[in-house]
């Protein structure tokens, strides 16, 4: 018998200044990360909205992790630090809900970093996957 | 009171110093107290009524009142004038069209509790020792006031008004002993599986009814997103377990650092969720995570939400 | 005439729902709400349910049918299913007569195959009020909450229940259960009648009448200076649309699922800035507009359209749960006095 191992979706939502060429550079580098991560290029890191991470859980996924510019980085020069306070505060209300917080990420990662990349992106992959699919905020109507 | 507030009233419309009066007018019970606009001495004296039951806040209502020609009065509870503050931070409302009297109070009765406890037919209440005696068309029974009184009253966070132009009554203190986040702290104790059966429990019940919202005096938006076509999350009634999660997360959000733990959210609730454990939430751990911040008290305080420090700590 | 001794009464209930899906009264953190009846559940003493039993025909929400597309193919799905049966039991008189007010709306043509489907297979057993509340006002409406309608009628008295079946569905639910009945006459319920009747009648809002309001009176009333005060302060929510047992109106939205469409329709409130909104925009743009639709609707329009039926059954429980208590007896005793007629 066939076991189809559980491949989890991930959206990674990156900064186009930063982490979005980290993609490249790990690219570049050869370096790989999990096909299971579908990334969306935001302008800033601080551009996430928290609906943007609900919608994502909605339609899906299991797994939302957001990659900007290190803190003092920003190249919109204090995005990153609004998006720190925004997501510190979601991170938490969604386990005050009982949503497992490991669901949720925030990375900062530049555009030389293809290296931190690669491995942030295997290692969240991994952990997403041990916690397995998303059934506390899923919306049924979505399901397949 | 009721008679102070009255006169007083009578008296700035008499010298012109406003053209309207809002406050409360009484309904058919004792308890179904609905707030309204008074523009003559006349409708005054024929329907403004103030009692333990005047748990509305005001406050929201000036930010079209405070568009209209004139000046209003308004009289405002200790915990209402945070939320004039902190409309006032938002510049929602025209500070200069409103004449406010701060009211000392005591707390407010919630008549869901009277029903809670079983009485049905009320026909009337009246104060003794302290206590309440409820009639009905049934009998009487006595109740404790903090039995009858509305849940945000019991962890009432101050009793002092952080805005006023004259008070009727004495000014209070800040209650720093309130417990108010006893619950939260609660639910933040018990395991994810606990937490999560307990908000599927208190938020399945929602009809989608928008109360919470229309009624918050910091969701003043034009246009919610929820009702907004184009937003793509428009909802009209909760059609899964998903959108009651989505609705309530957000619409907390949207008020992180500008919620003034006015209560009305759980007052208004017709399915009793309560609701202002989600506020709570965002309160206390914006007091552990930036430091202590009550939304209202300064108008010129810098937000949590719109400020940083690059020590903060990390999501 | 039938009669089952409290002792039985839970066992009967127990037999209903072994055959069908029973639901009760039954009390939660938020008030009393229907609830599937199994062992050992107990029955709510509320008055009435917060929300009203109008969910079981027309739900808030439900899917009317779904798309598929592949390419240039749409495939459309009928998602309808037949219902099965189901008991509601201990519905109030008001909400009983709430549903011949929504049969009003879905049973004439064009006919709502959807709420006629679960209209069908659903048997409502009444149960006469035995404490009605401060904010009870069924009476106006000339419904008895001592003699409710429904298919089955029950009154519960001191140490058992007595049922009255009438329709042929309720003789065929009673019949299922008949080894739990005996026979009995009339006068215990009769005697229960004339104390409910003597309780309705020292309600606060027994006097309510309905003078100067109904069929026919759309331009003495629409134009009334009052719906400005009145609307003043409505919050423009929908918390009295959403319990109220005869408000009928829905949308149909689009719910994109990623891979395809569920088309379904929900509850709307004429209290919404949305509501009948169309391309041109929205024909009520104020709140007093809005406000004003909602008791006209069911003080003028309503009545003129179906033989001065009025929409509305005093159940009150917008009166309870309005967050600024303004609400239609208000609107009532304002319009009805001091018309220029």
């Amino acid at each position: 018998m066939q076991v189809t191992e559980y491949k989890p979706k991930i959206v990674a939502f990156c900064c186009n200044w930063c982490s979005y060429a980290g993609a490249d550079g790990a690219g570049s580098a050869r370096l790989g990360y999990p096909e299971d991560v579908k990334i969306i290029r935001v302008p800033c890191s601080c551009r996430v909205n928290p609906m943007f991470i609900l919608r994502a859980f909605q339609r899906g996924a299991d797994g939302v992790i957001i990659a900007g510019c290190h803190p003092g980085d920003c190249h919109y020069t204090s995005g990153n630090y609004f998006t720190r306070r925004r997501m510190a505060l979601l991170f938490s209300m969604l386990e005050y809900l009982g949503v497992e917080k490991e669901r949720v990420r925030v990375e900062w990662i530049s555009a030389a970093e293809g290296a931190k990349f690669s491995k942030t992106m295997t290692e969240f992959t991994a952990t997403v996957a041990a916690l397995g699919e998303n059934k506390r905020l899923e919306d049924l109507r979505c399901k397949q | 009171m009721q008679a102070v507030m009255e006169k007083r009233a009578l008296e700035l419309l008499a010298d012109g110093t406003v053209n309207r009066v809002l406050g409360w007018t009484a309904g058919e019970f004792i308890y179904d107290v609905t707030p309204a606009v008074f523009e003559t001495a006349e409708e005054v004296q024929n329907g403004f009524l103030y009692n333990d039951f005047c748990g509305a806040n005001l406050s929201k209502y000036l930010v079209k009142e405070s568009r209209k020609e004139g000046k209003i009065l308004v009289f405002l509870k200790p915990c209402d004038t945070y939320s004039f503050n902190q409309l006032l931070a938002e510049h929602r409302i025209i500070r200069e069209n409103v004449y406010v009297i701060g009211i000392e109070c005591y707390g407010k009765v919630d008549v869901e509790k009277l029903r809670e406890m079983g009485l049905s037919g009320i026909t009337g209440i009246r104060k003794a020792d302290g206590d309440f005696v409820v009639e009905t068309i049934y009998g009487e029974k006595t109740v404790k006031q903090a039995d009858a009184m509305a849940e945000r009253c019991l962890a009432c966070k101050s009793k002092r008004h952080v805005v006023y132009d004259e008070l009727i009554g004495e000014d209070g203190e800040v209650v720093e002993d309130c417990n108010r986040f006893d619950m939260v702290e609660k639910l933040e104790q018990m395991t994810p599986e606990e937490r999560f059966a307990f908000w599927r429990g208190e938020l399945s019940r929602c009809i989608r009814c928008n109360a919470c919202r229309n009624v918050c005096p910091a969701c003043t938006c034009e246009q919610c997103v929820f009702d907004n076509p184009n937003s793509g999350v428009a909802q009209k009634a909760a059609a899964s377990s998903f959108e009651e999660n989505m609705f309530h997360i957000i619409r907390a959000f949207h008020v992180v650092g500008r919620c003034t733990d006015c209560g009305e959210c759980s007052r208004v609730c017709p399915q009793n969720i309560p609701l202002h454990l989600l506020n709570r939430k965002f309160i206390k751990d914006i007091n552990s995570f930036y430091g202590t911040y009550q939304a209202g008290e300064d108008p010129n305080a810098k937000p949590p939400l719109g400020t940083f420090t690059t020590g903060d700590r990390e999501a | 005439m039938k009669y089952c001794d409290l002792s039985k009464f839970y066992d009967l209930l127990l037999a209903i729902s072994a055959k069908q899906s029973l639901y009760v009264p039954v009390n939660t953190k938020g008030g009393a709400t229907w609830g599937r009846y199994r062992e050992g559940v107990e029955l709510s003493r509320a008055t009435n349910t917060v929300r009203s039993a109008k969910d079981f025909f027309f739900p808030q929400t439900e899917n009317l049918m779904e798309f598929k597309m592949e390419g240039k193919k749409i495939d459309v799905i009928d998602t309808r299913e037949e219902c099965e049966d189901f008991v509601l039991f201990g519905v109030r008189a008001c909400d009983a007569a709430s549903f011949d007010i929504l049969d009003r709306v879905y049973l004439v043509d064009p006919v709502d195959s959807y709420y006629k489907n679960r209209r069908e297979h659903g048997t409502v057993v009444t149960l006469a009020c035995g404490r009605p509340t401060d904010t009870c006002f069924c009476q106006t409406f000339g419904i008895d909450a001592a003699d409710p309608k429904g298919d089955l009628t029950v009154w519960e008295l001191e140490n058992g229940y007595a049922f009255r079946a009438n329709t042929a569905k309720g003789e065929a639910l009673l019949a299922s259960v008949a080894e739990f009945l005996t026979d009995t006459d009339d006068a215990a319920v009769e005697t229960a009648k004339t104390q409910i009747r003597s309780i309705l009648q020292k309600l606060p809002l027994a006097g309510l009448t309905t003078e100067g309001l109904g069929k026919g009176l759309t331009k003495e009333l629409f134009d009334r200076p009052e719906w400005a005060s009145l609307s003043e302060s409505c919050l423009g929510c929908g918390t009295c649309t959403f319990v109220c047992p005869t408000c009928q109106c829905y949308d149909i939205r689009d719910f994109d699922t990623g891979h395809g469409i569920k088309r379904f329709r929900c509850w709307d409130s004429c209290m919404y800035s949305d509501f009948t909104k169309m391309a041109h925009g929205n024909p009520r743009v104020s709140q007093l507009e809005r406000f004003r639709q909602r008791f006209m609707h069911k003080l003028v329009y309503f009545p003129d359209n179906n033989d001065g039926i009025f929409g509305c059954v005093g159940c009150g429980r917008c009166l309870a749960k309005c967050p600024i208590s303004m609400n239609i007896v208000k609107v009532m005793k304002t319009m009805s006095k001091g018309g220029n007629k």
